[in-house]
């Protein structure tokens, strides 16, 4: 069997008397998409920000194809070349798609403009930001250097995934992608994953539309009280066999543990 | 609801059939309001530099060569020298979705700083503006560390600091005032602001060539550089700003610290600009209101992130120009708040407008 991309073991986290995450496992395997699903209040974001950085657990380890890491910021994290598109898109409404898309990792002019005067190099970024969007089949956003707030919601996530997958070299985080998203939209995010994972890159995907998850994930993480309860695949079992692991109404065969 | 086996619905399919326009970006007509708009949501500047040269326009009109003139547009430059200086440090915090109340009362206690140490501690005068210099540094970074780290608002950060500074500035001076002929006997350097460039009947001082570098500095640095694009992303939204990679506490340290900086240069323009070094200047008590109605005229938002600080340039001129014009004009001066209090209102109703997305 392959080595998993990123895995974490026995990770907890607790706010005040909450445990949010009780010695929870996880695994991500090279190419795949994982789904993670789990009720509210089940510890899920808390797993994820964990992996990205943006909360350090109190006990556990995470591996990172098999290295031991510890982020203490989603920028370590990212560094790692761990991307994470959040809910919120983490995007600045009144700054142009190129300076959103290289906020944090600008690039400077070559020579003297960018050592001493620490000149950005506008048109190679809008270039790249070009690019990126154009590998991804988002060019009709036509002007980069448009602000993101005149975008629309699917826009605005095209804009963040390519930018997830444009810096992301090991694996990339999507939180909640369709969750604010028409119908044709989330059609265009889904296909757009699956973009992306065609081109190798695993993806983390958090969502609570169970036809999503059906549709694109490889395997699916059931989160449940602070830990992994399961990992099941989709065309083993229903959506509401998934529900009802979910919720606690059934207990899953517990054959598929670590798979 | 979602717990049916498989979307029997082919409800994607039915959306698929519809034109496939969504994600476009669609360039649709607008008329001449839905350009200008366009335009000013790009070039926020562009509102008061219009009221600016509409002002001198008309003041030009109204009182033709005596306002008009090299001298008297120069001398405009002279009189918001020290505004100008502050209002560009306060550009800086606002953009920030701050606010400081503490700049005017620093740049005073920095040019007492600069006087007291050459006249009571005997420092050569470049030491003791460099000394200022610092302590100006200091209190930026003091406020830096209160709002950043500690988490208070700016609001309340710098209510204080303008009150703490202004009353150390009077305990500190025992309220006495450094004679213009004294320091010109004896540290020249402290006024060194005040040597002045001739071109023709136009009377630049090094305070306003000060000034203008230093707002033509700050407008590259802003727009041209990373550390200008992560200031506006803190301002805008920072824990957008936070999760893309930005180091929030960082840039508005490095904010804070820069405001201390250019409030002590403000102290050192004073003591240019005066002649003498006084802790009871009225910058101490009103600079803070005057930078930030320079910076509101100057269609800088202040929930941050959006604005020029040439805008806030042009606002501290475009109070000049009506001081002046009103002046010349022999009208009450109270006119001229009145009309100042206008233009603040105008500003932020244009800048609501600017804000909304679509026209």
């Amino acid at each position: 069997m392959t080595d998993p991309v990123l895995s974490a073991r026995g990770l907890v986290k607790r706010y005040g008397r909450v445990t949010a995450l009780d010695r929870c496992d996880f695994d991500l395997m090279p190419g795949e998409i994982l789904a993670v699903i789990g009720d509210n209040g089940a510890g899920k974001s808390t797993l994820i920000k964990a992996i990205s950085g943006a909360v350090i657990p109190d006990a556990g380890e995470i591996r990172l194809e098999g290295r031991p890491v510890r982020f203490a910021s989603p920028i370590e994290a990212r560094q790692a070349g761990i991307e994470t598109v959040y809910q919120t898109l983490a995007m600045s409404p009144a700054l142009s798609i190129a300076d959103n898309i290289f906020m944090g990792r600008e690039l400077r002019c070559p020579g003297i403009m960018g050592s001493l005067f620490r000149r950005l190099d506008r048109r190679a970024m809008e270039a790249f930001a070009r690019e990126k969007l154009n590998d991804l089949g988002l060019m009709t956003i036509q002007n980069i250097t448009q602000p993101v707030e005149t975008l629309s919601g699917g826009q605005r996530q095209g804009v963040a995934v390519a930018r997830a997958a444009a810096f992301g070299s090991r694996l990339i985080i999507l939180d909640e992608p369709t969750a604010a998203l028409g119908v044709k939209e989330s059609r265009r995010v889904l296909d757009l994953i699956l973009d992306v994972r065609a081109r190798g890159l695993p993806i983390i995907l958090i969502s609570h539309n169970m036809p999503h998850v059906f549709e694109v994930a490889d395997r699916i993480h059931i989160h449940r009280l602070g830990r992994r309860l399961c990992t099941i695949r989709p065309a083993d079992h229903s959506m509401s066999d998934a529900v009802a692991f979910m919720t606690g109404a059934r207990t899953p065969p517990d054959v598929m543990e670590a798979a | 609801m979602s717990s049916q086996a498989e979307p029997t619905d082919d409800f994607e399919g039915i959306a698929a059939r519809a034109p496939n326009r969504h994600a476009a970006f669609q360039p649709h007509r607008k008329g001449a309001m839905g350009r200008a708009h366009d335009l000013l949501h790009a070039t926020p500047a562009l509102v008061p530099m219009i009221v600016l040269i509409a002002a001198v326009a008309v003041f030009g009109l109204v009182l033709g060569a005596k306002f008009f003139s090299p001298f008297a547009l120069t001398l405009i430059l002279q009189q918001v020298q020290i505004v100008g200086v502050l209002a560009a440090a306060q550009s800086l915090i606002v953009l920030t979705a701050g606010i400081d109340l503490s700049v005017g009362a620093t740049a005073v206690f920095c040019s007492v700083i600069m006087g007291k140490l050459v006249f009571e501690v005997g420092l050569p005068a470049p030491l003791a503006v460099l000394a200022g210099l610092i302590a100006g540094t200091a209190i930026g970074g003091l406020n830096g560390w209160l709002v950043s780290r500690v988490r208070l608002p700016p609001f309340i950060v710098t209510l204080g600091m303008w009150q703490i500074v202004l009353a150390a500035t009077y305990l500190y001076s025992g309220n006495e005032t450094i004679r213009a002929q004294d320091i010109e006997a004896t540290a020249p350097f402290l006024q060194f602001l005040r040597g002045k460039l001739q071109l023709g009947g136009a009377t630049l001082t090094f305070g306003v060539i000060l000034m203008l570098l230093l707002v033509l500095v700050l407008a590259y640095a802003l727009r041209s550089t990373a550390w200008g694009r992560h200031v506006y992303a803190v301002g805008d939204d920072p824990e957008a700003a936070a999760l893309a990679g930005v180091n929030v506490h960082r840039t508005l340290m490095s904010v804070y610290l820069l405001v201390g900086l250019i409030c002590a240069l403000a102290g050192w323009v004073m003591i240019g600009r005066f002649g003498s070094v006084s802790p009871s200047a009225t910058t101490g008590v009103i600079g803070n209101i005057q930078s930030i109605t320079a910076v509101v005229i100057g269609g800088i938002s202040l929930f941050g992130g959006r604005g020029s600080i040439l805008g806030a340039f042009f606002g501290a001129l475009i109070v000049g120009v009506f001081e002046l014009g009103l002046r010349m004009a022999g009208a009450n001066p109270q006119w001229t708040f009145l009309l100042i209090g206008a233009l603040i209102i105008g500003a932020v109703a244009v800048d609501q407008w600017i804000r909304k997305v679509s026209a």
